[in-house]
């Protein structure tokens, strides 16, 4: 196989980070210094985004047949760079204070960057998995990073054992499927299902095996149960990039395979999904309610937010808008929780035994750290999708979707979801305007605002906002990115 | 010294400058608090100038607007989206209340907000552009915007600077009004689907090529938010809370601005783009409001707090503005546009007096007083004044309104109009019912021996400042009663206008206008 020169350079983010990875190998073999460590990787993934727009300028490009570089994967591509840089910058405050080997952690980021990467381009079943593993493997090292915290331990433990269990299904699934197309690319999977009759209770239980990882993955009820125990003992930067670029990258795969699949629309696999997005909403934002932890209330918050994502997918088939619809909202989810982990990350920073996150810490947080808890409230407005921040744009386009394609149960189901939502984030907001203050175990650093955590954290929150209030830019770039996506 | 820029995009200003204003003075220190009272002060009576100058001098043009603005903002989903503001002649007068009410509230609870004071001015300031913002918005997704961005300052200044129950009162205040409208907003976003626009006029003819049933259905979701906020009962629940929690400022603003955006938004939206459900509805929601006239003002009867009593009073008083609109009829909507400007100014009033009166004694309890009017003669004074506006006196604001509202009902085409103007009028005997019993009961009679009562701890009767504030207020309700045409004048072809509108293709019995002089 030979690969033309706008191949390779169709390929230059992925490059850019393996050689980071590379990189950063030989220097810790050569030096342990966390500093450097820091700087090859903060540069690598900076190349990989800078490399994006001449991605851009090579146009659509298949590069063996495992991955296919067009406008939606450098979309995607992008997400997760930048959610991955953010979580570089959280991490070096964070890891300022913990006490062990600290370049691996730079590493592990790195080769699940990569995975995220090959996900966003991924076109093929082989390299869905190879994409999915990558992402997955180096987390069960991330979560449990501080491992002398029982609960990291055991976050990464269980972690470790579901993602097993739900990759087997999701192999198993990839079987049956091959077993009746012969092929494992997606448009041959397309084409083969659609022309050729196959043995219906196979195909669709190879789908819905699929499905189980994917939802395992995407933390969809009824597979979200490991969500709020990893959310809480993975370090807050760790934390970050699960809530991200895993999932973000995941959900790109999905919606790629769903519509390059023409038997993915089965109206069982249609029911199921709609009925899962229904009850991660539900589930989600009802068991948010009780939480009193900020991270596990993120986890819930974010199997109810992929519920939402999902009932894009359920309309996906309509036409452009529900693609678009996805990209702006999960452009939005990423900066809303940059934002939102990036404060707890700052509260946790430096590395100090368990983080900040039970809300007690929160308490009264305005009248101590007045910048960081606007931000922190910025977040929670967006993700409670209040008009004027980038999260009302992300709901205003997914029941616009919902009630573009009639789908009336969605549509309430997202309406129920947000009311239920609006309840808990308020909850933190009021604790944080708190007159009287609670415990001061943690606090942010005096000085967090000029670490480069805290730059993400507040230029997050100057997009959020800035954004909300003109959106034309976010809608145009995803737009334009958009267009090549389907043919 | 204004500037062409200035005129050309002076709603814009008007709507931002607040915000801008409150930003710059949340930078200020804490201890500088004096300092960033007068400052938010000046920036809001130089708001409140700016606004009645430009607006009231300028002439309006065809539709009655004295001021557009308009540009191409977003397109979301395919549907473009507009920046599109207008002064007509529906909300002139609302947009002065709001700049109105902004700097003298300031300027009455001045010594109130002890804690963080600045912050809170800060927050008044943007809470009124997100006001002004919604009240001149003329796309329904800018309105959308403004609509729920206007809460969250209300929220902040209900749970941080309210009683001991704010964060109840807070959260209750914003789970009722944001759950509301996201209901509405499946119904504007297909809507917009349907009509390819957010404008109003856009959006009306599209709904009026959909069939009677989907028709009823969307007005529904439109009416549940915009009764949310009036409140209409039964929906009402969240008020009483909001207000009794609610810092002084807060229960003015909510009160004199707040609660109006509701019946606001039934006479410019709700009503002009479903003309045929509105007459549909028009008889429900009248039952509707005349049960909260009566219900509010019983249940305003049974308070031992003054300052709940005026806030279920405010459920009794916008169930005459909600009546007056159900009964489309010119009359009847020309007097809700005259009572939405009442209740902003006697409602205000009396919650700034109670506020007055509980910085001095620490409490509210009617039983804590007695005999008040020996110690404070001129807050009685301003008291009575504002409690027979507030009852409908003859001659004061409350009168002109009513009087409207009631004859209006009386006269609209449904049937149980005349029954329902009736039992209305046993609310206006109810409402002179309760304040005087409390008037009485707190102001008159000896004075309340207890040493620990609210009556032993009024030391000082009103100073200038507070004079200051009630004085144009009290010249208002005077004006009003005396010479209301100054403030029906603007309204009056806009909503004739309406009305036909809503009423040409019914044959129904009103199809006739009557004339209103």
């Amino acid at each position: 196989m030979t690969f033309t020169a706008s191949q390779l350079l169709a390929l230059l983010p992925l490059l850019l980070t393996t050689g980071a990875m590379v990189a950063l190998m030989l220097a810790i073999a050569w030096k342990r210094c966390d500093d450097t460590a820091f700087v090859v990787t903060i540069a690598g993934l900076n190349l990989a985004l800078f490399s994006l727009p001449i991605v851009m300028a090579q146009g659509d490009q298949g590069v063996t047949p495992l991955l296919q570089i067009d406008g939606y994967a450098v979309f995607y591509m992008g997400l997760v760079l930048i959610g991955a840089l953010a979580t570089c910058t959280f991490g070096r405050s964070w890891l300022k204070g913990y006490p062990d080997n600290r370049e691996e952690f730079y590493l592990l980021l790195l080769i699940a960057t990569a995975g995220g990467l090959v996900l966003a381009g991924s076109r093929h079943l082989a390299s869905l998995y190879i994409g999915i593993e990558m992402l997955t493997l180096p987390m069960f090292g991330l979560v449990g990073y501080a491992y002398r915290e029982r609960h990291s331990l055991e976050a990464s433990i269980k972690y470790m054992v579901l993602s097993a269990a739900a990759t087997a299904f999701l192999l198993f699934g990839m079987a049956l499927l091959y077993a009746q197309a012969g092929s494992l690319s997606f448009s041959d999977l397309g084409l083969t299902l659609a022309t050729t009759p196959a043995h219906h209770p196979l195909l669709m239980g190879g789908l819905g095996l699929m499905l189980v990882g994917f939802a395992f993955k995407l933390s969809l009820a009824p597979f979200h149960l490991w969500t709020p125990d990893v959310y809480e003992g993975a370090p807050a930067p760790v934390a970050t990039f699960l809530a991200t670029v895993s999932k973000i990258a995941v959900f790109c795969v999905l919606l790629r395979f769903y519509l390059a699949v023409p038997a993915a629309a089965d109206p069982m696999i249609h029911w199921l999904l709609a009925a899962m997005a229904v009850v991660s909403i539900v589930i989600g934002n009802l068991l948010a309610l009780l939480q009193t932890n900020i991270k596990r209330m993120m986890g819930y918050s974010s199997i109810s937010h992929f519920g939402y994502l999902l009932a894009v997918i359920v309309a996906s088939r309509l036409g452009q808008m529900p693609v678009e619809a996805a990209g702006v909202y999960l452009l939005m989810y990423l900066f809303t929780s940059l934002g939102a982990f990036g404060v707890i990350s700052m509260m946790s920073s430096p590395y100090r035994g368990k983080d900040a996150d039970s809300l007690h810490s929160y308490r009264g947080l305005f009248w101590r750290r007045p910048y960081l808890t606007a931000v922190l409230t910025v977040m929670m407005l967006s993700l409670a999708g209040i008009p004027m921040t980038l999260g009302f744009i992300g709901k205003f386009y997914l029941i616009g979707v919902t009630v573009d394609a009639k789908l009336w149960w969605l549509s309430g189901a997202i309406v129920l979801g947000s009311a239920l939502g609006l309840y808990y984030y308020l909850r933190v907001m009021v604790t944080l305007y708190l007159r009287e203050p609670g415990m001061q175990l943690r606090d942010a650093k005096g000085d967090w605002a000029i670490t480069s955590g805290g730059l993400v954290v507040l230029l997050s929150a100057a997009l959020v906002v800035a954004l909300g209030l003109y959106p034309q830019p976010v809608i145009s770039l995803v737009q334009g990115f958009q267009n090549v996506v389907l043919h | 010294m204004i500037t062409p820029w200035m005129n050309a995009h002076l709603l814009t200003f008007l709507v931002f400058a607040p915000f801008i204003w409150g930003v710059l003075l949340m930078l200020f220190p804490e201890r500088q608090a004096p300092l960033v009272k007068l400052l938010a002060i000046l920036g809001a009576t130089g708001i409140l100038a700016i606004a009645a100058v430009q607006l009231l001098r300028a002439q309006p043009d065809v539709l009655g607007r004295v001021a557009v603005e308009r540009f191409h903002w977003f397109s979301a989903v395919g549907i473009p989206v507009e920046y599109h503001l207008s002064v007509d002649g529906l909300n002139i007068w609302l947009v002065i209340l709001t700049v109105f009410l902004v700097p003298l509230t300031m300027l009455g609870t001045w010594h109130s907000l002890s804690h963080k004071a600045g912050t809170a001015l800060a927050l008044f300031l943007m809470l009124e552009s997100g006001m002004l913002g919604a009240l001149v918005a003329q796309d329904l997704l800018l309105f959308y915007l403004f609509w729920e961005a206007m809460l969250l300052p209300m929220y902040f200044l209900i749970g941080v600077w309210g009683g001991s129950e704010r964060r109840y009162a807070a959260t209750k205040f914003m789970l009722f009004t944001l759950s509301g409208s996201l209901l509405w907003l499946v119904a504007l976003l297909y809507m917009a689907g349907k009509a390819g626009s957010f404008s109003p006029a856009v959006m009306a003819q599209a709904a009026a090529a959909l069939p009677g049933s989907a028709q009823n259905l969307l007005f529904l979701a439109f009416a549940v938010a915009f009764a949310i906020k009036v409140p209409l009962f039964p929906l009402h629940t969240w008020l009483p809370d909001a207000h009794t929690e609610a810092p002084t400022a807060g229960s003015v603003i909510l009160a004199g601005v707040l609660l109006k955006l509701g019946s606001y938004g039934f006479l410019r939206f709700a009503i002009p783009i479903f003309p045929d459900a509105a007459l549909h509805f028009a008889k429900p929601m009248a039952a509707l409001s005349v049960i909260a006239i009566v219900y509010g003002a019983l249940v305003a009867m049974m308070q031992t707090d003054i300052k709940k009593l005026v806030a279920y009073s405010s459920v009794s008083h916008m169930g005459f503005v909600m009546l007056g609109i159900a009964s489309m009829t010119l009359i009847g909507t020309q007097g809700a546009m005259l009572q939405m400007l009442n209740h902003g100014i006697s409602t205000g009033a009396l919650f700034l007096l109670v506020g007055m009166i509980y910085d001095r004694a620490h409490t509210r309890r009617i039983a804590d007083f007695g005999g008040v009017a020996t110690k404070m003669p001129v807050f009685t004074a301003f008291f009575l004044i504002v409690t027979l506006s507030s009852i409908g006196l003859p001659l004061t604001n409350g009168f002109a309104g009513e009087f409207l509202i009631l004859n209006g009902t009386y006269l609209s085409g449904f049937g149980w109009g005349r029954a329902m103007a009736c039992v209305a009028t046993l609310g206006v005997l109810l409402s002179a019912a309760y304040m005087l019993w409390m008037v009485k009961r707190v102001f008159w009679g000896p004075a309340n021996p207890d040493p620990e009562s609210g009556t032993a701890h009024l030391h000082a009767d009103l100073n200038l400042r507070e004079i200051a504030v009630m004085l144009p207020l009290v010249a208002l309700i005077f004006w009003m009663g005396i010479h209301p045409s100054t403030f029906l004048a603007h309204s009056e072809a806009h909503v004739a206008r309406a009305l036909v509108q809503a009423q040409a293709p019914a044959p129904r019995g009103a199809a006739v206008l009557p004339e209103v002089k």
